[in-house]
């Protein structure tokens, strides 16, 4: 399985994720140039975080008229796998490849730190290595994380099952207070209807090894292995040692 | 037409002038006096400074690079060095908060990258006025997003620091950034304008007329009226620096250039003469040619700008269209604005017409450097007897204030605002007692910290410096790093006061002996002189960037309680001191008496035993103990467990409570141990000569103190733990 890792002008986790697919997961990684034409062949496409252009407009707004995004429209349309992080998520939003939009963090604040979020759909090929309900402990670092949808486009989304990641708090709680950016329904992360588009805050990439503090972000990487390599010997998370916490 | 109101408005004396006529051979025009002025300006010039900064130590055997260019490198072995800096951005700051702040964080990037190194860290030490006033928040909720700003876009983490505040720090904050870059020993680059024929390439953003003089302006002393001075602040482009920071290092790791410098302070000006000068040859330079943002610009204008984001490049000819192809993938300009050519003088034209001309070791090399008159600083007023002062009725309230007052309250609403995790490196999270970053590919990890109390250093100027440099290696030692380099920033008050360049040599004098004994050469820094607002000058405030190496990345400690029935050990000796302690000024509300004493061989000595507990895996946790003394040092061990995990104390000695519990004498840390392990560490200490006790075990919910069976001090985590936490934040909660 072979992933590609979109590089923008202003993308600046491009090559932690980089790291954690090529080093971390030892899968064959190649960086994709945003005023390319080609895909490479890539089975997954990672959109990273970062600051696309500068981001001085919306975020990720300018990014989706970067050549490379045609043909990253073209391959989720085809069914390929898409995974938006961070700035990666405003870029598949501005793209039309997810519902919503994103606004300021209702403190208004930068907000670098580590979050709770439960699974809420381990079905996806996104979270298969996860169980439902699972609580990962992600860092987040975003100024516009706060997730906003008319309310009937909201209702929807809920209906059709597609949120797939909530702020929670240590025990899994959905709570007012573990909702640090103010996002509707604590959403932090979401599919498209068909499952192969997924965008999410919070940072797998930083929670992959243990040294780092966590290494829950794995699953979400281990997920589209097991999805797209069919394995079924992948190691599950819950039966790795704990990350540590102290 | 050069008068004597002219020189004023360009800092420059009479005598000054003189010098320049005799230098340069005729009497300059106004373009060429403006480039005199900025560069032999104090902060670019380093004229009030340089005499006493040579008596620092430069000298080590990883020191690759020591002061005189953008920054310092030292080898960190494997084919690797670190560089870096740290600068101060002061001035703009209080003028400007936001972007003098973001624009300090350009900058000391600009030298870092400048030298073929990727920045992996920043880190900065900020002073304010106390937060209850709305305008010291205000400045201070600018300087940290506009450091947020621009640290978060560029997608350097900014990995900790510390932040004081005092009154004097009211009109006239301090904003120091530190940066760190990783390169290979066969990659750096120097600012180097070598081989005739060599062209000079423009990179990066357009010139505009904002920050002309800002390298003047932040040479003299602020009166009432600085909100005219806010175009002499420059507006910061994170995105553009992004760009011009891959272009660069793309052209470096193909070794496409010759030499590169930044243009930070004073801009184009300081940029060409400077490369020329190092490399002893002559430059010209087209000002047309030079990319601008505005029209009608003249040259004095172009010249003296100090619009962000540029860079100055030499490239041989046949390199100028490869360079040229990599910068145009990042969407930047890269024109041809001059050449390298003998003779040494700098020829710079304009719409055909040559407009400076002049020699650029006049400019560089011949700075006056003045020894300026000083006067001893006056001992302290003395602080009154312990036993004078009232006894606190509860130590337990005691503590629960100084948690609560900002300069020891946490400082989790600053960093959260810092993405202080991108580029996955970072192990700790700041708060810890040194940022420590694995190295990627290796097993090594680095450790750095900032430092600096400065009202020890208005107390006693050198005791207060030596204990900078020894607490940032004690911070160092904490998690098990060994100190391998210096920067330092020193800020002053007007040199041109005997008191203030007092108090200059006295602590110049106490960072030399420090870091002798700690056997680590300054590579480089930054003195900021004139941080003086309406006549008032702040404290003297050297602060400390000390970069440490720890060997083995398994062996890092970290703060805070690890597991109950671990033994607490206290290394060092307890004295009781008072004078400048943060309970004197907190809760007695003196500042006064002498700073603690130290004794900087008997603190290496404590150190070294903990470094090597640390690495022979005696050690389960450790931290130092700074302002508040022993009791806030166990509050934040339990903070830091992660579960609130308490402790039990049992203390003995003659010293009155408060003098025990909240007094700062120096060279003490706190170590945890398996009780299985205890005796073989309290052995090793005694071998050493190092004081080490046992004073209790960690556990239970509690912080509590006792003495000969009697509790003095006990406060529940959780409680200990909010005052600590909601301080700061709520001076910064909107109000419904």
């Amino acid at each position: 399985m072979k992933f590609g890792v979109v590089q923008f002008p202003g993308s600046n986790c491009d090559f932690d994720t980089y790291h954690a697919l090529r080093r971390v997961m030892k899968r064959p990684t190649v960086m994709l140039w945003h005023k390319d034409h080609d895909l490479q062949g890539v089975d997954c496409v990672v959109l990273p975080g970062g600051f696309s252009y500068g981001d001085y407009l919306r975020s990720g707004a300018i990014a989706r008229f970067s050549p490379l995004m045609q043909q990253v429209k073209a391959f989720a349309r085809g069914g390929g796998r898409v995974l938006g992080i961070c700035n990666g998520f405003q870029i598949l939003l501005e793209l039309g490849l997810l519902p919503g939009a994103m606004i300021r963090n209702k403190n208004l604040k930068f907000l670098c730190q580590h979050v709770h979020v439960r699974v809420e759909d381990a079905r996806t090929d996104f979270t298969r290595a996860a169980k439902k309900g699972q609580v990962l402990r992600i860092p987040i670092a975003h100024f516009d994380g706060n997730y906003y949808a008319p309310a009937r486009t909201l209702a929807e989304i809920e209906r059709n099952g597609q949120v797939v990641f909530r702020y929670c708090d240590a025990d899994g709680r959905i709570t007012a207070e573990a909702n640090v950016n103010g996002s509707l329904g604590n959403i932090a992360g979401i599919r498209n209807k068909e499952g192969n588009v997924l965008g999410l805050m919070p940072h797998p990439e930083r929670a992959s090894e243990a040294l780092l503090g966590s290494e829950d972000g794995r699953t979400i990487f281990e997920s589209l292995l097991l999805s797209l390599e069919r394995r079924k010997t992948a190691p599950r998370p819950a039966a790795r040692k704990k990350a540590r916490h102290d | 037409m050069i008068d004597q109101a002219l020189l004023a408005q360009h800092n420059i004396t009479e005598d000054e002038y003189r010098l320049i006529v005799e230098l340069i051979g005729k009497e300059p025009n106004l373009t060429e006096l403006g480039i005199f002025s900025v560069m032999w300006s104090e902060h670019c010039g380093y004229k009030s400074s340089r005499v006493h900064l040579k008596k620092l130590p430069t000298e080590g055997k990883r020191v690759v690079q020591g002061p005189g260019e953008n920054a310092g490198i030292l080898d960190i072995g494997d084919g690797q060095v670190v560089v870096f800096k740290i600068e101060s951005h002061n001035h703009p700051s209080y003028i400007e908060p936001y972007q003098g702040a973001a624009t300090g964080v350009g900058g000391i990037l600009r030298d870092i990258f400048t030298m073929g190194a990727r920045p992996i860290a920043v880190l900065d030490s900020l002073r304010f006025g106390p937060p209850d006033d709305p305008k010291n928040r205000s400045v201070m909720e600018g300087v940290v997003s506009g450091i947020a700003g621009y640290g978060n876009s560029i997608g350097v983490p900014t990995v900790g620091g510390e932040i004081y505040f005092d009154p004097c720090y009211n009109l006239n904050p301090l904003v120091n950034v530190f940066c760190l870059g990783l390169a290979d020993k066969d990659k750096i680059f120097y600012a180097k304008a070598e081989g005739v024929g060599n062209k000079v390439l423009y990179v990066g953003a357009k010139t505009g007329r904002d920050g002309i003089h800002g390298a003047t302006m932040a040479s003299a002393e602020f009166g009432k009226e600085t909100e005219h001075k806010r175009p002499n602040v420059q507006v910061g482009d994170p995105f553009k620096e992004k760009l011009l920071l891959e272009a660069c290092l793309e052209v470096m790791d193909r070794a496409l250039i010759v030499g590169i410098q930044d243009m930070g302070a004073a801009g184009l000006t300081c940029s060409t003469t400077e490369m020329a000068a190092k490399s002893g040859m002559g430059i010209v330079v087209d000002l047309d040619k030079v990319p601008q943002r505005e029209i009608g610009m003249t040259p004095y204008e172009i010249l003296l700008s100090e619009s962000q984001e540029r860079m100055l490049l030499v490239a041989t000819p046949e390199n100028v269209a490869a360079v040229q192809a990599v910068f145009a993938k990042w969407d930047l300009d890269a024109p041809v604005i001059g050449e390298v050519v003998e003779g040494g003088r700098a020829r710079i034209s304009f719409k055909g017409e040559v407009v400076v001309d002049i020699p650029v070791d006049a400019v560089v090399n011949l700075c006056p450097a003045y020894n300026r008159p000083s006067v001893t600083p006056a001992p302290p007023p003395p602080a009154p007897a312990l036993e004078d002062l009232p006894h606190p009725a509860d130590p337990g309230e005691v503590l629960l204030k100084l948690l609560a007052s900002p300069t020891i309250a946490d400082k989790e609403w600053v960093f959260r605002q810092y993405d202080h995790m991108v580029q996955v490196n970072t192990m700790f999270l700041p708060g810890a007692d040194a940022a420590v970053l694995r190295i990627k590919g290796s097993r090594k990890a680095l450790a750095m910290t900032l430092d600096g109390n400065a009202l020890y250093t208005r107390l006693d100027p050198r005791t207060g410096a030596r204990i900078a440099v020894a607490e940032a290696c004690r911070n160092l030692a904490c998690v098990g790093a060994r100190p391998i380099g210096v920067t330092n920033c020193l800020n002053f008050g007007n040199p041109e006061k005997p008191e203030v360049m007092g108090q200059f040599e006295q602590a110049v004098a106490g960072l030399s002996e420090a870091c002798r004994t700690f056997g680590i050469p300054v590579t480089g820094g930054n003195v900021s002189f004139y941080n003086d607002t309406e006549g008032l000058s702040i404290h003297p405030t050297p602060v400390l960037g000390i970069v440490g190496i720890i060997e083995d990345v398994r062996k890092a400690v970290r703060p805070g309680f690890r597991a109950a029935g671990d033994a607490v050990v206290l290394v060092g000796e307890s004295l009781g001191e008072i004078g400048g302690t943060e309970y004197l000024k907190t809760i007695h509300g003196l500042e006064a008496g002498a700073p603690p004493a130290i004794d900087l061989e008997q603190e290496k000595r404590n150190q070294e035993f903990v470094l090597d507990a640390i690495e022979a895996g005696l050690v389960r946790s450790a931290h130092d103990l700074s302002e508040g003394g022993l009791a806030v040092a166990l509050a934040e061990c339990a903070f830091h467990s992660g579960r609130m995990t308490g402790c039990e104390i049992e203390l003995a000695g003659g010293l009155r409570d408060d003098g025990l519990l909240f007094g700062e004498s120096q060279s003490r840390l706190l170590v945890t141990c398996r009780r299985a392990d205890l005796a073989r560490l309290l052995e090793m200490a005694a071998a050493r000569g190092v004081p080490a006790g046992v004073i209790g075990r960690a556990g239970g919910t509690d912080i509590a103190v006792r003495r000969a069976g009697r509790d003095i001090l006990r406060v529940p985590v959780e409680r200990a733990f909010r005052a600590w936490k909601d301080s700061l934040p709520g001076y910064f909660r909107v109000k419904a």
